[in-house]
């Protein structure tokens, strides 16, 4: 090791300390971001764009803010990568699809806003699956992103791009989006901690809607305090999301230290987790004793609609998939296809040559279960089961503080391996759908590795709003445990 | 009685008065630049929402009270999804089976008891952006400056039976939005648009028979007109043997007939389902109460009390009453006015007529309500006869005096003095010995070329009433 350590091996708290303390600047943060991009992209393809000269610009801002004796705010100096679905006023955002090439957003998100006015400093947008569909971001017109523990290995998705880009350290935070599992299923297949907050908990505004009901933006942190100190500057009501939440935003770091007898976790019954990976499954059965050696109570908690939750999920955000995704029509912004004949051709041929399979999978899906005559065959009763998911977590949240479930039943699979087989691609997503279809918070940290050597996720779930649990239980884990310390050995020095 | 009776439904659509569009901040002015008030919401990019304008909430709620519709406590707004360039988001943001009002009727005033026609439903959408046809350049544009402005679509049963019902229920309907101040109904400037479904049947049958959709009417006599034909048209149709096709026509202004519009694809699947970026929308009955205590007078009631407290026929208290500018118009002119039934007149036939002329709304008359009152006044105190008021009226009109003044400046002032009227009496028979003598043995008719003689001597001074009076003693005494 050399006798420093880069800055962007600093977790976010760790390094917006040291730059608030006058003990690094946010242009060395940057730098060394760049530098460590610089060196691994090529290998991982976790940025589609780097806005380097930006990104410097804004760390010199910050340090002669600094300088001078201002406070740029709790992020002051930090670098963050943002999937490539925020709008961030000025910057191209395509959502890793061709048919948004060249889209420059006129205005900034509100989670971007909020970032900006935190002190973060913006390095670029990282690569997804396209429109936010996919556990693996293979679906990328960008091409597949890579998982820094093997490269020969999906870094998971759909926000896998953020996920890698934190694990290697090329940011020092991170944040994506999470529709069905897009933030914990990749910060579990790279050891990284990630958090889906409550559905109306963070702003919708300024991000490329996939499925309106279950988006929610999270952050990726390297530790769970990162998640906490994050999702207090990208929390809280916002007037231009009629989805937003009034309620208060708590100072999530208060909720550091728990005491463990105090903790009540949920466990579902064998049942529920059958079909796991037998690693998965033994890295899962160490983490709950791990909790029962430090003191936390255990209640068994019924989850049975969840068999129906890959089903119900894959009607409804199609459906609403199929109407967010009709502006993309090539007359507005974006790509148009060339040599058309008629308005009728022009709509049909840029939507055919500018989304990729996945995409056209969806919308698909999404058209025909809103049709005349199908509709309540299909998106009515979805509807109907959404509200027994709901149901079932209210019941089992009711009775502990957090139900305990993996994130993912397998570790990060091979390029390709799933990738032409949509319905076992959608079962990776077993663990994490349910949780959006029933707008509850949940966080996946490291709980273990594989004998390969790949992460494992711990999932925890808590009762809408109660976030606050979810960093007690979280951290108390990361407390007692080293895994999350661990880097993938990306070496290159 | 007519072999068939004609079915007549109506969707009016209405622009709401807000400052702002239904689901962002951008300003409703009409006109203007293209894509001068648009803004990353009503535009439809990537990541936008919309925020529902609580303001049109208030407005379709105050609408729906005075259209008699039953107020949902909670509606819900749906997409109805179709690619058309016009669109930003290629859906439109609407409401469908949760609509905010629905139920309601409308009372056409009718001498012989009023006519009511059934509303199905009173609902609020946003509107669409504009395409502007270059054809010699050779491409069309996006101007969405409309794109997000709210509209209530207001829907009737199918309960009209003539196109002159269709007329009336548009100008009572019209006359109730601006009297509740929710809509200017302005049809001009988009802000009040008509669509009708017409179908005809057999008299005596209770089966609808198959319908017309028809559009691109722009004023409330276009659509009566465009009716006409298309009921003569579907009447004929049938009796030829042949079958009226279900589509949309569109209305020729300059031909005054329908055509059948350029088949879009086929029957539209809209996909309605509930917008996910808006929350369901949940009204207070408090809130409710508060905006009915708040509503003004409507027309019929007003009706009713121009009928009794002006003593007033039904047929002028309408008239009065169609329109909120006009009713506050004469109720002006009243309070300083005795005569009620001339100040009607006057308002209603002359006032009307000039402005009628000259296309001005009563909003912008020359003539202020205050010199009406004061014309009638000099009328019945006989310092002007009617005649002489007539000119006096068109003086006022063209030089925005008051008739004191203008009668004053031009010697207007009628004679009633009668040793003066008597003189000029005298010269006239004088003058006309033969009428004279007519009227002496009895030829009542000859009275009128008397008095038309010395009302020209007097150049239309004189009082009527009294010349009558003289030369009916001189002659017969």
């Amino acid at each position: 090791m050399p006798a420093f350590q880069a800055l962007n091996r600093l977790s976010a708290h760790e390094l917006a300390a040291r730059i608030a303390a006058g003990r690094a600047t946010a242009t060395a943060a940057v730098r060394d971001c760049l530098e460590r991009i610089e060196k691994t992209d090529r290998r991982l393809n976790a940025f589609v764009r780097v806005d380097r000269e930006e990104a410097l610009e804004e760390a010199g801002r910050i340090d002669r803010e600094l300088a001078a004796g201002r406070n740029p705010g709790p992020l002051a100096g930090v670098p963050v990568a943002l999937k490539d679905l925020f709008c961030v006023k000025g910057r191209e955002v395509t959502c890793c699809s061709r048919i948004l090439e060249g889209f420059i957003s006129p205005y900034d998100a509100t989670v971007a806003r909020k970032l900006k006015d935190a002190g973060a400093v913006i390095l670029g947008s990282t690569n997804m699956d396209e429109f936010a569909m996919g556990s693996s971001t293979e679906n990328s017109a960008r091409g597949p992103a890579r998982n820094p523990w093997d490269l020969e290995r999906v870094p998971g998705g759909s926000s896998g791009g953020s996920a890698a880009a934190l694990a290697a350290d090329q940011t020092v935070a991170a944040f994506g989006t999470d529709t069905g599992g897009s933030v914990r299923q990749p910060a579990a297949f790279c050891g990284v901690a990630g958090l889906k907050p409550t559905y109306g908990r963070v702003s919708r505004y300024g991000l490329v809607a996939y499925a309106s009901s279950l988006d929610q933006a999270g952050p990726f942190g390297k530790d769970v305090e990162d998640l906490a100190l994050l999702l207090e500057v990208i929390a809280g009501h916002d007037p231009r999301d009629a989805t937003s939440a009034p309620e208060p935003v708590p100072r999530y770091r208060d909720f550091l230290q728990a005491d463990p007898a105090s903790l009540t976790l949920g466990l579902p019954s064998r049942d529920t987790l059958k079909g796991m990976d037998r690693e998965v499954a033994a890295a899962f059965r160490a983490a709950v004793d791990t909790y029962a050696a430090l003191g936390a109570k255990f209640v068994e908690v019924e989850l049975s609609s969840l068999e129906y939750a890959v089903a119900c999920y894959y009607i409804v955000s199609t459906a609403e998939a199929s109407s967010n995704l009709a502006r993309f029509d090539g007359i507005r912004y974006g790509r148009r296809a060339p040599g058309v004949a008629d308005l009728l051709e022009l709509f049909e041929k840029s939507r055919a040559e500018g989304f990729g399979e996945e995409v056209k999978r969806r919308v698909l899906l999404g058209t025909y279960v809103l049709s005349a005559g199908y509709y309540e065959a299909y998106y009515g009763r979805a509807l109907r089961i959404r509200r027994l998911i709901k149901n079932d977590f209210d019941s089992a949240l009711a009775g502990c503080d957090c139900v305990i479930l993996p994130t993912a039943p397998i570790p990060a699979f091979r390029l390709g391996e799933k990738i032409d087989d949509p319905l076992q691609m959608y079962l990776t997503d077993l663990f994490t759908i349910s949780i959006n279809l029933a707008g509850v918070p949940a966080v996946s940290i490291n709980c273990g590795f594989t004998g390969g050597g790949l992460p494992v996720g711990l999932q925890l779930v808590a009762a809408p709003f109660r976030e606050d649990n979810l960093i007690r239980a979280a951290a108390l884990f990361e407390g007692a445990t080293a895994h999350h310390l661990k880097k993938p050995a990306l070496d290159d020095r | 009685m007519s072999e068939f009776e004609t079915v007549i439904g109506l969707e009016v659509h209405v622009q709401l008065k807000t400052r702002s569009k239904l689901f962002c901040d951008c300003p409703v002015d009409w006109g203007g630049e293209p894509n001068s008030r648009v803004c990353p919401v009503c535009l439809g990019l990537p990541g936008t929402l919309p925020v529902l304008n609580r303001k049109s909430v208030e407005l379709g709620v105050r609408a729906a009270l005075a259209l008699n519709c039953r107020i949902a406590p909670f509606s819900q707004f749906h997409r109805k999804n179709y690619f058309y360039p016009d669109m930003a988001k290629n859906y439109q943001v609407s409401q469908y089976d949760l609509p905010l009002s629905a139920d309601g009727f409308v009372e056409i005033p009718r001498e012989e008891g009023s006519l009511r026609v059934g509303l199905a439903r009173a609902h609020l959408e946003e509107d669409t952006g504009k395409l502007v046809h270059f054809a010699a350049e050779g491409f069309s544009g996006v101007d969405f400056n409309r794109s997000g402005v709210p509209l209530l679509e207001i829907v009737t049963r199918p309960d009209l039976r003539s196109p002159e019902d269709a007329y009336d229920y548009l100008k009572v309907l019209r006359n109730l939005l601006r009297t509740v101040e929710v809509s200017d109904c302005d049809m001009e400037k988009g802000s009040f648009r008509c669509d009708a479904n017409v179908s005809l049947r057999l008299s005596g049958s209770e089966k609808l028979g198959v319908k017309t959709e028809v559009k691109n009417m722009n004023s409330f006599r276009a659509v009566e007109r465009a009716l006409s034909y298309e009921v003569s048209r579907q009447a004929e149709l049938i009796r030829s043997g042949g079958a009226v096709v279900q589509e949309t026509r569109l209305y020729d202004a300059a031909s005054q007939k329908t055509f059948p519009m350029r088949s879009k694809e086929e029957a539209h699947d809209y996909r309605y389902f509930p917008d996910p970026d808006l929350v369901p929308t949940e009204l207070d009955r408090v809130w409710i109460e508060e905006i009915s205590a708040a509503l003004p007078e409507l027309p019929s009631a007003k009706a009713g009390r121009f009928q009794r407290d002006y003593e007033l026929g039904f047929y002028d208290a309408g008239v009065l009453t169609s329109d909120p500018a006009l009713a506050e118009y004469f109720e002006t002119a009243a309070r300083a006015c005795a005569n009620f039934k001339t100040l009607s007149n006057w308002i209603t036939v002359e006032l009307m007529a000039r402005l009628k002329e000259s296309d001005t709304p009563i909003e912008s008359s020359p003539v202020p309500p205050e010199h009406v009152s004061e014309l009638v006044g000099l009328i019945d105190r006989g310092v002007i006869s009617g005649k002489i008021a007539k000119s006096v009226f068109a003086l006022m009109c063209d030089e925005r005096k008051p008739p004191s003044e203008i009668v004053r400046e031009r010697g207007l002032v009628q004679i009633s003095d009668e040793s003066e009227l008597e003189k000029v009496v005298e010269k006239v028979i004088g003058e006309h010995p033969g009428p004279a003598e007519d009227f002496a043995s009895g030829k009542e008719k000859a009275l009128g070329f008397l008095v038309g003689r010395v009302m020209k001597e007097t150049r239309g001074q004189a009082n009527p009433r009294l010349v009558n009076e003289i030369i009916r003693r001189r002659l017969s005494g």
